[in-house]
């Protein structure tokens, strides 16, 4: 059976403008045709052609980033608000946790808006009576329960709201990113709770940028992309494609920053503060590649990273090293070495060269990072010192903490099972 | 058209959140005060102190209806201004429910003109808690009731259904043209002194100016108030004819709010 069914569904929202108000106050005036006149000139596309079916049962997760319709649908399947164009079937009662608490009157007592908000839902005074005290026992709220809603944290307030919510027990259950305010023992809790919902086969439509919770919850994924059906399918591999879409952006933007710094830099050559030495061996040119040499910005955290210099020295000079700096964001060294440290004895160097140093893999945690890439003599006397210059980023699933990611794998005895996610 | 009757039915489903609602408004409006519900007593009561004072003892009355006595007056006053507080009160709430309960329509599915009922119906019982303190001051000023008062309910009921047409109106094109908020206001003290509410209609004024006469006439809420005013304060029959008039000219009223509200209904949830 399905429980709903979308058709080429399409939502147009209206761009504000106060000068358009005003024509439209006007004309509604003028030409005594307020309908005619409140049609909207500039639009915002929200959904554009979406279809889909969910089977009842089914937990369906959607994930996309800002903007990119995830409310839109699910106030369109909730009715709050209609359509443009296209079918939209919703078979079964929905309730929708769009907003906890929304119609939660301040000056109040939490027992008289858990009435008030559960009527709205769609209870009745009777089951409402009924479920009253599994509401509140669930909200944690026993004690605070007479007091007006206006003392209660937010952290009571979005407890009470999700309570009630789950308390109404529908067929059909939209969650939109309600779960990132809960605390450490609560989140759990409405985890469970929706994990009970799909045993006793409801519907439920969740929507969430914490993509590990979608893949552990849902049964398929939609991904949506500017008001589109980027893909859909098995959460996992939505996922994977949504993460790889992210990457490819950030690897744009970064780039985009990085012309900027350039076009700067070529109309301020003099721009000194990031940059001292007198350029007896000058560094004309700094590329960030990875393994197979194509140029980069973001990185994963196994990946490695080319770093290369176009350096040119006018003078013949007996006295030299090469050396590279990684900063994370708080400007604390990561890593740093130069070719003086390594042992290397130089020689000579005259008229234009190459400097390549690979690092295998970077073995660093999320982030941004800057780069210092310098010339000097063995002393330290600087011949070309750029600060900062460069920057990449790190971007990664783990959550792991401190400077770098030290490489490890975990063994476990036999005795203790664990299981390792999206490996 | 089927669609907005279709709409209309489906509020009795509604009839539980309206009065929970109302409960609500209610409770919360005096919550914290330490008069808390005697307000409702105490709001028309100060008022009509005022008014007394002004016209009552300040201007004195002229007309002879009154015998000179500014108690008697200030009787008559009461009589006009306990309803016209709740008209006025409930259109001036209702022109900002739809914006102020925003978060309601964007979040919830529920029939959002449930909204101007509630503030209507709020209003209605604060005007019935004032009534008690108007049949008091008669009994008080020695006057008698007549039977005439039994139609007292008819009055009450051709103001809600003319109020609600007016809400409906007023709440839903606000949503559209903010400034109406803002003319609503001055319009209400116009319409205010356009109603025969500190004068009676047999103010020689109005009853020499047959222009005054006939713009009062056009106002159904000088027959609301006349109503009030026969039934309570002359002991007289109402106007049949003209509270009749009146009753269709509301109903009407009440349907083209209700059509107005129920096309621009879909607007709401992006608008407010």
């Amino acid at each position: 059976m399905i429980a709903i069914d979308i058709e080429n569904v399409s939502r147009v929202y209206q761009k504000y403008s106060s000068r358009h108000r005003f024509m439209t106050f006007k004309s509604s005036i003028l030409k005594g045709d307020i309908f005619k006149a409140l049609k909207p000139e500039e639009l915002v596309t929200a959904l554009n052609g979406v279809s889909f079916k969910v089977k009842k049962g089914e937990a369906f997760g959607v994930i996309g980033e800002n903007g990119s319709g995830k409310s839109t649908l699910l106030k369109l399947i909730a009715g709050i608000t209609k359509p443009t164009s296209g079918n939209l079937k919703v078979n079964g009662k929905v309730s929708a946790l769009i907003e906890l608490g929304a119609g939660f009157h301040p000056e109040i007592s939490g027992r008289e808006n858990v009435y008030i908000n559960g009527i709205m839902l769609g209870l009745s005074k009777k089951e409402i009576n009924q479920k009253f005290d599994d509401i509140v026992k669930f909200a944690e709220l026993e004690e605070f329960i007479d007091a007006p809603i206006k003392t209660y944290s937010s952290g009571m307030y979005m407890r009470l709201g999700f309570s009630v919510a789950i308390n109404v027990n529908p067929d059909i259950f939209l969650i939109d990113e309600v779960l990132a305010v809960g605390d450490a023992s609560f989140v759990p809790k409405c985890l469970d709770k929706i994990d009970d919902f799909r045993r006793r086969k409801k519907t439920i439509l969740f929507v969430s940028h914490d993509l590990n919770n979608v893949e552990k919850i849902c049964d398929k994924v939609i991904w949506l992309k500017e008001g589109k059906i980027q893909r859909m399918g098995q959460p996992k591999r939505v996922i994977d494609a949504y993460l790889q879409d992210i990457a490819e952006k950030k690897e744009k933007e970064f780039e985009l920053s990085q012309q900027e710094i350039e076009q700067e830099e070529t109309f301020d050559e003099e721009r000194r503060e990031n940059r001292w030495g007198k350029r007896e061996i000058e560094i004309k040119k700094v590329r960030l590649k990875d393994i197979n040499n194509k140029e980069k910005h973001v990185f994963s955290p196994n990946e490695g990273m080319v770093i290369e210099m176009d350096v040119i020295s006018c003078s013949k000079i007996e006295d030299f090293a090469f050396g590279i700096g990684i900063f994370n964001s708080q400007g604390i060294c990561c890593y740093g070495t130069n070719t003086h440290l390594e042992n290397f004895e130089p020689i000579s160097i005259e008229g234009k060269g190459k400097v390549i140093c690979r690092i295998e893999k970077l073995n660093l945690i999320n982030g941004n990072y800057y780069l210092d890439v310098a010339t000097h003599k063995r002393d330290g006397y600087p011949y070309d010192y750029h600060q900062n210059l460069y920057s990449f980023m790190v971007s990664s699933v783990n959550n792991d903490i401190g400077i770098s990611r030290t490489p490890h794998t975990w063994i476990l005895s036999p005795q203790i099972q664990m299981e390792q996610k999206g490996k | 058209m089927t669609q907005m009757f279709k709409n209309l039915k489906s509020l009795l489903k509604y009839q539980a959140l309206i009065q929970n609602l109302v409960s609500r408004e209610l409770k919360a409006r005096y919550r914290g005060s330490i008069l808390g519900f005697l307000w409702s007593f105490f709001n028309p009561l100060l008022l009509m102190t005022v008014y007394t004072v002004v016209f009552g003892f300040i201007m004195k009355p002229r007309d002879p209806a009154f015998e000179g006595s500014p108690w008697l007056y200030a009787l008559f006053l009461f009589c006009g201004l306990l309803p016209w507080t709740w008209f006025s009160s409930s259109s001036l709430e209702s022109a900002n429910v739809l914006m102020v309960q925003g978060n309601l329509i964007k979040k919830i599915l529920f029939p959002s003109e449930i909204l101007p009922i509630v503030v209507i119906t709020t209003n209605l019982v604060h005007f019935i808690f004032g009534l008690p303190v108007l049949l008091i001051f008669v009994i008080v000023m020695g006057k008698s009731f007549t039977v005439y008062i039994l139609f007292l309910p008819l009055v009450i009921l051709v103001q809600l259904i003319f109020s609600l047409g007016f809400a409906l109106l007023v709440s839903s094109l606000t949503v559209h043209f903010r400034d109406i908020k803002d003319i609503l206001a001055n319009l209400l003290t116009l319409w205010f002194f356009a109603s025969p509410i500190i004068y009676p209609m047999t103010f020689g004024t109005v009853q020499n100016s047959k222009i005054l006469r006939t713009l009062l006439n056009l106002n159904p809420m000088t027959h609301i108030m006349q109503g009030y005013q026969n039934c309570v304060f002359f002991g007289t029959l109402i106007h049949w004819k003209r509270l009749g008039v009146t009753m269709l000219v509301s109903i009407v009223l009440f349907f083209i709010g209700y059509y107005i509200f129920d096309r621009l209904r879909d607007s709401f949830p992006e608008e407010v």
